[in-house]
């Protein structure tokens, strides 16, 4: 390297610490933040970054390996069980389809069957980061397209495996040329061993990682827990991964298959929490890495020889993806609305593509011309997905799908609701039956469309859409209405609705919902007066219920939990005023320490003769001490 | 074929209290008695009507057992009057649903008996104070029996207050046998008075 180690550091988190917020500003997303700031920093318009981008890439790499660890953390077996219709049959049939169409066509522009399949698994792929985080930004993860969409990039992220354990086939068949020429090929244990000792010792590998899991780990990560340093945790945890990885690369499989491995053993464990938060900045921190260096080894000059192929490769991509997923939506009934969102979500290509072209090339199966122009046809890919959904959202969304405001025959009179419920899940469908059974009419705004279609043939008068939105509050009538309850269920969707309503009708009264303690102080800052946390009640209810089980006077119990919701409420108002970071933590603290001596003083008062209310120890004192005994 | 014996309850704080903890002790093992504990099972105040209604169906004597604050009885007792004792069931022209049953009060009190009288601290007498009560069961068609009351109730000592409990207690068998007539409990002041005379006309 021409550089030191320092000065590439600098250009790199310098170029991620400027782009990606900027990124995520304008609604691009981080991978895409990352992409553009590798672009910016690579030979072909700054050339801060070289030739050594290539090394760069290989080292970051290893975020990937990380990213499988933590996927293989989160599949519990029993996530896995509930989604399994919708993982295996949407997703699994996602990828065999997408791959066959796209290797179909990979062979009409002259690719050898292995390098058009390659090229059909690596594109039917499609990206976790940026589809989860719009659909989750957007509010939709918990609608029919968002939960469908969720399972396809499951089966996918579990796909990559099988993936890369097949590329090396591939190779040995096809043109495994280039092979030879890649600086990084590793001398392994096993090489000049015969196939069969190979598989053998593979097999063993794996048995070995799984038996390590369930029997070594775990009492090994209880015995570093017990020591109470944090640090030896974490390098404890890194410590699995890096080993992992290494014995994978010598016996000649992929770290990312055994990382994956490693990580679904654990996912039982009683660590897997402070493991993924362990591993979690690491993983984020090379990825990004991995994303700026991919962005930086972007072939420009290609790019701009091949224009026409890129832009034709892009189109047949999308084309084939939506067409794919819009055909399978359909057999799975998810409705046309859903099927659309979830459709056009899914329509670009991963972050795994960098990983499996850079794979592939070493592995001697594509050309690094197709590399380098697949490489730019998946960054442009990724780049149009928030165009591609603000398409399907304007112009298609509203020829098929949920109309936001509802046809009504013209003569009838749309008297305006005083109520207004935002979100009609859990949460907002309480609120709204019981005000219904109570004949006050409300208007309801939701973005499930299948919940809007079911209760719309119920006869609730629901609107279509984004609550966030001064257009379809207007339509819903936001102007004439006198309440506005805000039961959604994203905390930041609220917020930007609290600002909406502040901005176009201040004249509403806004009942909020609140997730915990530390969303109702986001509220609170925002100037909210009702706030309404989810739990509170439920969980002083079960108190009292406790309470009254070990034989305490129901009325009583009823008592103590409502004095200790006042107390708690105030405390809320009095801790929100502080919003340095630091003090908070103190000042909770003090608060828990506080909580406990009212309590303690509450039922000494009340069982102990503190208490003013009904029979007061002072009357009884005063009474005996008066011979009179007049008193009474 | 014994008399039931309803006894609605009104304490906010049980917990506190010594002399309805005994009272209440003492009658606990009668299979006459049914007790109705309003601040148990009502601790939001919403009574539940229906089921009130047929417990009073259910029974022939009714006692309202609370402590005498402020010359009345604890806020849920009252509710529970508003609410249960309807117009057209209990009162009214067709409200007939009570007729011929008996009720009385159990009460307790700081001040000693004394202070309840025209020329004492508290410048009248509990039936004066009760007469909410006993227009109550008037306007329900059912007979009003004088209270049993534990008068002094801050300088009880633990043995008087056992005394109540077991004279509480064979007031409760003795009615459920009815062996008290209308003629013998009506003239009394208080009907812990005819205890003494039954136990000594045994005796």
């Amino acid at each position: 390297m021409e550089h030191s180690f320092f000065s590439t550091a600098l250009v790199f988190l310098a170029a991620a610490v400027l782009f990606v917020p900027l990124a995520k500003k304008s609604g691009l997303g981080s991978v895409l933040g990352y992409l553009i700031a590798g672009v910016i920093i690579g030979p072909f318009v700054m050339g801060f970054v070289g030739k050594e981008g290539q090394d760069i890439m290989h080292f970051a790499e290893f975020g990937v390996v990380m990213m499988l660890f933590l996927i293989g953390l989160e599949l519990e077996p029993e996530l896995l069980w509930k989604l399994r219709k919708s993982i295996l049959g949407l997703g699994g049939l996602q990828v065999v389809l997408t791959t066959i169409v796209i290797a179909g066509i990979a062979m009409l522009f002259n690719f050898v069957w292995q390098q058009a399949l390659a090229l059909g698994m690596v594109l039917a792929l499609s990206s976790t980061a940026i589809v989860l985080q719009t659909l989750s930004e957007k509010g939709l993860m918990k609608t029919s397209a968002g939960q469908s969409a969720f399972s396809v990039l499951l089966f996918q992220d579990i796909a990559v495996i099988p993936m890369l354990a097949l590329f090396p086939l591939l190779a040995t068949i096809g043109n495994g040329g280039e092979k030879a020429a890649d600086p990084h090929a590793v001398k392994t244990w096993v090489d000049g061993y015969p196939g069969w000792l190979h598989a053998l010792i593979v097999l063993g590998s794996i048995a070995a990682i799984i038996a390590a899991g369930r029997i070594a780990v775990r009492p090994l990560l209880r015995i570093i827990a017990k020591t109470n340093m944090r640090e030896i945790f974490t390098a404890s945890a890194l410590l699995i991964i890096v080993g992992i990885a290494v014995l994978m690369t010598q016996i000649g499989l992929s770290p990312a298959l055994g990382s994956f491995l490693a990580g679904v053993v654990l996912a039982n464990s009683e660590y897997r929490h402070e493991l993924e938060s362990d591993i979690e900045p690491f993983k984020g921190l090379l990825l990004g890495v991995f994303f700026i260096a991919v962005g930086a080894s972007i072939d420009f000059n290609l790019v701009a020889a091949q224009y026409s192929q890129i832009i034709l490769w892009v189109f047949i991509l999308i084309a084939v993806k939506v067409g794919v997923l819009l055909f399978l939506g359909k057999f799975f009934k998810v409705s046309i609305e859903q099927n659309f969102i979830f459709s056009f979500s899914l329509a670009q290509v991963g972050e795994f593509a960098f990983v499996l072209f850079s794979f592939s090339l070493q592995q001697g199966i594509l050309s690094a011309e197709t590399t380098s122009l697949m490489t730019a046809v998946v960054a442009i890919s990724m780049a149009l997905t928030p165009l591609i959904i603000l398409i399907n959202e304007k112009f298609i969304l509203p020829k098929v799908g949920t109309d936001e405001v509802e046809q009504r025959p013209a003569d009838e009179i749309d008297e305006k609701n005083p109520v207004i419920i935002a979100g009609f899940g859990h949460f907002g469908s309480t609120i709204g039956r019981f005000l219904r059974a109570n004949k006050i009419p409300a208007t309801y705004l939701d973005l499930d469309s299948d919940r809007v279609d079911a209760l719309r043939n119920m006869g609730f008068k629901v609107f279509y859409g984004d609550a966030s939105r001064h257009e379809l509050l207007q339509a819903a009538g936001a102007d004439k209405a006198k309440i506005i309850i805000i039961a959604i269920d994203s905390p930041e969707k609220r917020l930007e609705m609290i600002e909406t309503v502040k901005k176009h009708f201040p004249h509403l009264h806004m009942l909020v919902r609140a997730k915990n303690r530390f969303d109702a102080y986001e509220l609170m800052n925002a100037g909210m007066l009702h706030i309404y946390r989810e739990t509170l009640e439920t969980s002083l209810r079960v108190g009292v219920d406790a309470m009254s089980l070990l034989g305490y006077r129901k009325y009583t119990a009823k008592r103590l939990a409502k004095n200790f919701m006042k107390y708690d409420e105030a405390n809320m108002k009095y801790l929100s005023a502080i919003r340095n970071q630091e003090e908070y933590v103190i000042e909770a603290r003090k608060y828990i320490e506080e909580i406990e001596e009212t309590i303690q003083s509450d039922r000494q008062n009340l069982f102990f003769g503190g208490d003013m209310s009904w029979d007061p120890e002072t009357l009884r004192e005063e009474a005996r001490a008066n011979n009179s005994g007049t008193i009474g | 074929m014994m008399k039931k014996i309803l006894v609605i309850f009104a304490h906010p704080v049980l917990e506190k209290s010594r002399v309805h903890k005994s009272l209440l002790h003492s009658i606990s093992r009668l299979d006459h008695v049914t007790f109705n504990d309003l601040y148990e099972n009502y601790p939001d105040f919403d009574i539940d009507v229906k089921r009130e209604q047929q417990l009073l169906l259910a029974h022939d004597i009714i006692i309202w057992q609370f402590p005498f604050y402020w010359y009345s009885a604890p806020a849920l007792l009252k509710q529970w009057q508003d609410l249960v004792l309807q117009h057209g069931w209990a009162y009214g022209k067709n409200g007939m649903a009570l007729n011929g049953k008996k009720v009385f009060n159990v009460i307790t009190s700081g001040g000693g008996m004394q202070a309840y009288q025209p020329d004492g601290y508290q410048h009248c007498t509990m039936s004066d104070l009760l007469r909410p009560y006993e227009r109550t069961a008037a306007l329900c068609h059912m007979a009003y029996w004088p209270p049993f009351w534990v008068p002094g109730t801050h300088k009880l000592e633990a043995a008087q207050i056992e005394e109540f409990g077991e004279k509480y207690r064979q007031l409760l068998i003795e009615l459920g046998k009815g062996n008290l007539t209308d003629e013998e409990i009506l003239p009394v002041n208080c009907i812990n008075d005819l205890i003494e005379i039954t136990k000594s006309n045994t005796a």
